[in-house]
Protein backbone atom coordinates (compact mmCIF):
# COMPACT_ATOMS: atom_id res chain seq x y z
CA UNK A 1 0.00 0.00 0.00
CA UNK A 2 1.15 3.12 -1.00
CA UNK A 3 0.53 6.88 0.68
CA UNK A 4 2.36 9.89 0.30
CA UNK A 5 1.78 13.79 1.73
CA UNK A 6 3.53 16.91 0.56
CA UNK A 7 4.28 19.24 2.90
CA UNK A 8 6.32 22.22 2.80
CA UNK A 9 9.95 21.79 4.31
CA UNK A 10 9.76 23.84 7.44
CA UNK A 11 10.79 22.74 10.87
CA UNK A 12 7.53 23.38 12.34
CA UNK A 13 5.80 20.96 10.06
CA UNK A 14 8.16 17.93 11.35
CA UNK A 15 4.80 16.77 13.72
CA UNK A 16 2.22 16.65 10.43
CA UNK A 17 5.28 14.55 8.86
CA UNK A 18 5.35 12.30 12.05
CA UNK A 19 1.57 12.02 12.15
CA UNK A 20 1.86 10.64 8.63
CA UNK A 21 4.58 7.98 9.45
CA UNK A 22 2.78 7.07 12.50
CA UNK A 23 -0.66 6.29 10.49
CA UNK A 24 1.13 3.98 8.08
CA UNK A 25 3.17 2.35 10.82
CA UNK A 26 -0.37 1.66 13.10
CA UNK A 27 -1.88 0.58 9.80
CA UNK A 28 0.66 -2.28 9.93
CA UNK A 29 0.28 -3.10 13.85
CA UNK A 30 4.70 -1.99 13.44
CA UNK A 31 5.54 -2.52 17.33
CA UNK A 32 6.44 0.62 19.35
CA UNK A 33 9.87 0.34 19.11
CA UNK A 34 10.02 1.04 15.69
CA UNK A 35 7.72 3.65 15.85
CA UNK A 36 10.20 5.80 17.44
CA UNK A 37 12.84 4.42 15.24
CA UNK A 38 10.74 5.37 12.45
CA UNK A 39 10.22 8.99 13.67
CA UNK A 40 13.59 9.95 14.50
CA UNK A 41 14.96 8.68 11.18
CA UNK A 42 11.99 10.85 9.68
CA UNK A 43 12.87 13.63 11.48
CA UNK A 44 16.89 13.59 11.20
CA UNK A 45 15.74 13.51 7.33
CA UNK A 46 12.84 15.87 6.92
CA UNK A 47 15.00 18.42 9.00
CA UNK A 48 18.01 18.29 6.75
CA UNK A 49 15.80 18.98 3.86
CA UNK A 50 14.26 21.74 5.57
CA UNK A 51 17.67 23.24 6.44
CA UNK A 52 19.66 22.73 3.04
CA UNK A 53 17.54 21.95 0.14
CA UNK A 54 15.83 25.06 -0.62
CA UNK A 55 17.72 27.75 1.72
CA UNK A 56 18.13 30.82 1.70
CA UNK A 57 13.96 29.69 0.01
CA UNK A 58 11.66 27.41 1.32
CA UNK A 59 10.27 24.31 -0.99
CA UNK A 60 7.96 21.70 -0.64
CA UNK A 61 9.09 17.76 -0.02
CA UNK A 62 6.75 14.61 -0.81
CA UNK A 63 6.96 11.84 1.56
CA UNK A 64 5.35 8.66 0.39
CA UNK A 65 5.09 5.58 2.26
CA UNK A 66 5.27 1.89 0.94
CA UNK A 67 3.29 -0.42 3.84
CA UNK A 68 4.32 -4.30 3.04
CA UNK A 69 1.87 -5.80 5.30
CA UNK A 70 2.44 -9.44 4.44
CA UNK A 71 6.41 -9.07 4.46
CA UNK A 72 6.01 -6.63 7.63
CA UNK A 73 8.53 -3.62 5.94
CA UNK A 74 7.95 -0.13 5.55
CA UNK A 75 9.64 2.22 2.67
CA UNK A 76 9.45 5.59 3.38
CA UNK A 77 11.00 8.02 0.57
CA UNK A 78 11.78 11.72 0.87
CA UNK A 79 11.62 14.05 -2.20
CA UNK A 80 12.41 17.59 -2.46
CA UNK A 81 13.47 19.61 -5.61
CA UNK A 82 16.37 21.88 -4.08
CA UNK A 83 19.71 21.53 -4.60
CA UNK A 84 21.13 18.39 -5.44
CA UNK A 85 22.39 17.07 -2.13
CA UNK A 86 23.67 12.99 -1.03
CA UNK A 87 23.45 12.71 2.53
CA UNK A 88 24.87 9.11 1.90
CA UNK A 89 28.00 10.50 0.59
CA UNK A 90 29.42 12.26 4.09
CA UNK A 91 31.78 9.94 5.91
CA UNK A 92 30.41 8.90 9.29
CA UNK A 93 31.61 10.83 12.32
CA UNK A 94 34.37 9.02 14.63
CA UNK A 95 31.93 8.02 17.54
CA UNK A 96 34.70 6.59 19.56
CA UNK A 97 36.15 10.55 20.03
CA UNK A 98 36.15 11.39 23.70
CA UNK A 99 33.43 14.20 24.87
CA UNK A 100 35.98 17.01 24.22
CA UNK A 101 36.83 15.61 21.18
CA UNK A 102 33.24 15.07 19.35
CA UNK A 103 32.22 16.99 16.93
CA UNK A 104 28.97 18.52 17.76
CA UNK A 105 27.17 17.78 14.33
CA UNK A 106 26.90 14.96 11.36
CA UNK A 107 24.55 12.67 13.89
CA UNK A 108 21.88 12.80 12.27
CA UNK A 109 22.31 10.67 8.84
CA UNK A 110 24.38 8.38 11.05
CA UNK A 111 22.08 7.62 13.23
CA UNK A 112 19.53 7.12 10.51
CA UNK A 113 21.91 4.77 8.79
CA UNK A 114 22.73 2.57 11.71
CA UNK A 115 19.09 1.72 12.49
CA UNK A 116 17.90 0.92 8.71
CA UNK A 117 18.30 -2.03 7.11
CA UNK A 118 18.54 -0.29 4.07
CA UNK A 119 18.98 3.40 2.75
CA UNK A 120 19.29 4.86 -0.87
CA UNK A 121 20.02 7.86 -2.70
CA UNK A 122 19.28 8.91 -6.09
CA UNK A 123 18.89 12.61 -8.17
CA UNK A 124 16.11 11.92 -10.90
CA UNK A 125 13.91 14.30 -12.91
CA UNK A 126 15.57 17.28 -10.48
CA UNK A 127 14.88 15.23 -7.54
CA UNK A 128 17.16 14.09 -4.68
CA UNK A 129 15.08 10.77 -3.15
CA UNK A 130 15.90 9.58 0.01
CA UNK A 131 14.22 6.06 0.76
CA UNK A 132 14.78 4.02 4.02
CA UNK A 133 13.53 0.71 4.84
CA UNK A 134 12.75 -1.09 7.95
CA UNK A 135 11.55 -4.20 8.52
CA UNK A 136 10.33 -6.06 11.95
CA UNK B 1 6.56 19.43 23.47
CA UNK B 2 9.02 19.64 26.35
CA UNK B 3 8.67 20.15 29.63
CA UNK B 4 11.71 20.90 31.84
CA UNK B 5 12.04 21.09 35.57
CA UNK B 6 15.11 23.08 36.99
CA UNK B 7 15.97 21.81 40.71
CA UNK B 8 18.61 23.67 42.57
CA UNK B 9 20.65 22.39 45.32
CA UNK B 10 23.82 23.87 46.14
CA UNK B 11 26.15 23.24 43.11
CA UNK B 12 23.89 20.27 42.07
CA UNK B 13 21.04 21.21 39.33
CA UNK B 14 18.71 18.48 38.53
CA UNK B 15 17.03 19.07 34.97
CA UNK B 16 13.64 16.51 35.13
CA UNK B 17 12.60 16.23 31.23
CA UNK B 18 9.08 15.33 30.39
CA UNK B 19 7.37 14.76 26.73
CA UNK B 20 10.14 14.73 23.53
CA UNK B 21 13.47 16.13 22.69
CA UNK B 22 13.72 16.64 19.03
CA UNK B 23 14.77 19.41 16.85
CA UNK B 24 11.79 22.18 18.22
CA UNK B 25 12.19 21.62 21.93
CA UNK B 26 15.91 21.35 21.85
CA UNK B 27 16.66 25.23 21.70
CA UNK B 28 14.57 25.50 24.82
CA UNK B 29 16.87 22.63 26.57
CA UNK B 30 19.89 24.57 25.57
CA UNK B 31 18.65 27.32 26.74
CA UNK B 32 17.79 26.22 30.02
CA UNK B 33 21.04 24.75 30.18
CA UNK B 34 23.14 28.06 29.63
CA UNK B 35 20.89 30.18 31.82
CA UNK B 36 21.92 27.79 34.86
CA UNK B 37 24.88 26.28 34.21
CA UNK B 38 27.15 28.98 36.39
CA UNK B 39 28.81 27.48 39.26
CA UNK B 40 27.43 24.22 38.77
CA UNK B 41 29.57 21.29 39.86
CA UNK B 42 27.09 18.31 39.16
CA UNK B 43 24.22 18.36 36.58
CA UNK B 44 21.96 15.89 36.56
CA UNK B 45 19.45 15.00 33.51
CA UNK B 46 16.74 13.21 34.97
CA UNK B 47 15.00 10.92 31.98
CA UNK B 48 12.69 8.96 33.25
CA UNK B 49 9.47 10.85 31.56
CA UNK B 50 11.21 11.51 28.34
CA UNK B 51 9.86 10.18 25.32
CA UNK B 52 11.72 10.83 22.32
CA UNK B 53 15.14 12.07 21.64
CA UNK B 54 16.52 12.96 17.81
CA UNK B 55 20.21 14.35 16.93
CA UNK B 56 18.85 17.51 18.00
CA UNK B 57 18.88 16.74 21.46
CA UNK B 58 22.14 14.61 21.51
CA UNK B 59 23.46 17.66 20.36
CA UNK B 60 22.67 19.63 23.32
CA UNK B 61 23.44 17.07 25.77
CA UNK B 62 27.12 16.76 23.88
CA UNK B 63 27.69 20.94 24.35
CA UNK B 64 26.30 20.59 28.52
CA UNK B 65 28.85 17.74 28.75
CA UNK B 66 31.34 19.31 27.08
CA UNK B 67 30.74 22.37 29.86
CA UNK B 68 30.51 20.13 32.13
CA UNK B 69 33.97 18.79 31.59
CA UNK B 70 35.65 21.84 32.86
CA UNK B 71 33.73 22.57 35.98
CA UNK B 72 32.45 19.30 37.33
CA UNK B 73 30.33 15.91 36.38
CA UNK B 74 27.23 15.48 34.32
CA UNK B 75 24.72 12.26 35.00
CA UNK B 76 21.99 11.01 32.73
CA UNK B 77 19.12 8.96 34.87
CA UNK B 78 16.58 6.50 34.19
CA UNK B 79 17.00 7.04 30.67
CA UNK B 80 14.57 4.48 28.25
CA UNK B 81 15.50 1.29 26.83
CA UNK B 82 15.14 3.31 23.27
CA UNK B 83 17.09 6.21 24.54
CA UNK B 84 19.97 4.07 25.36
CA UNK B 85 20.07 2.06 22.59
CA UNK B 86 20.13 5.67 20.85
CA UNK B 87 23.08 6.31 22.94
CA UNK B 88 25.06 2.95 22.25
CA UNK B 89 24.30 3.77 18.47
CA UNK B 90 26.24 7.26 18.77
CA UNK B 91 28.86 6.01 20.65
CA UNK B 92 27.17 8.38 23.68
CA UNK B 93 26.84 5.56 25.78
CA UNK B 94 30.90 5.82 26.05
CA UNK B 95 31.01 9.06 26.47
CA UNK B 96 28.32 10.05 28.82
CA UNK B 97 27.41 9.06 31.95
CA UNK B 98 24.15 7.28 32.28
CA UNK B 99 22.49 6.15 35.58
Amino acid sequence: MVNEIEVRALPENLQDVLDFVDEQLEAMGAPRKLHLQMEVATEEIFVNIAHYAYAPDTGMAIIRAETDCDNQQISISFMDEGKPFDPLAKPDPDVTLSSSDREIGGLGIYMVKKRMDDMQYEYRNGKNILTITKGF
Amino acid sequence: MLNIKKKADGTTLVLALTGRLDTNTAPDLNNAVNESIEGVESLIFDFKDLEYISSAGLRVLLASQKIMNTQGSMVIRDASEEIEEIFEVTGFADIMTLE
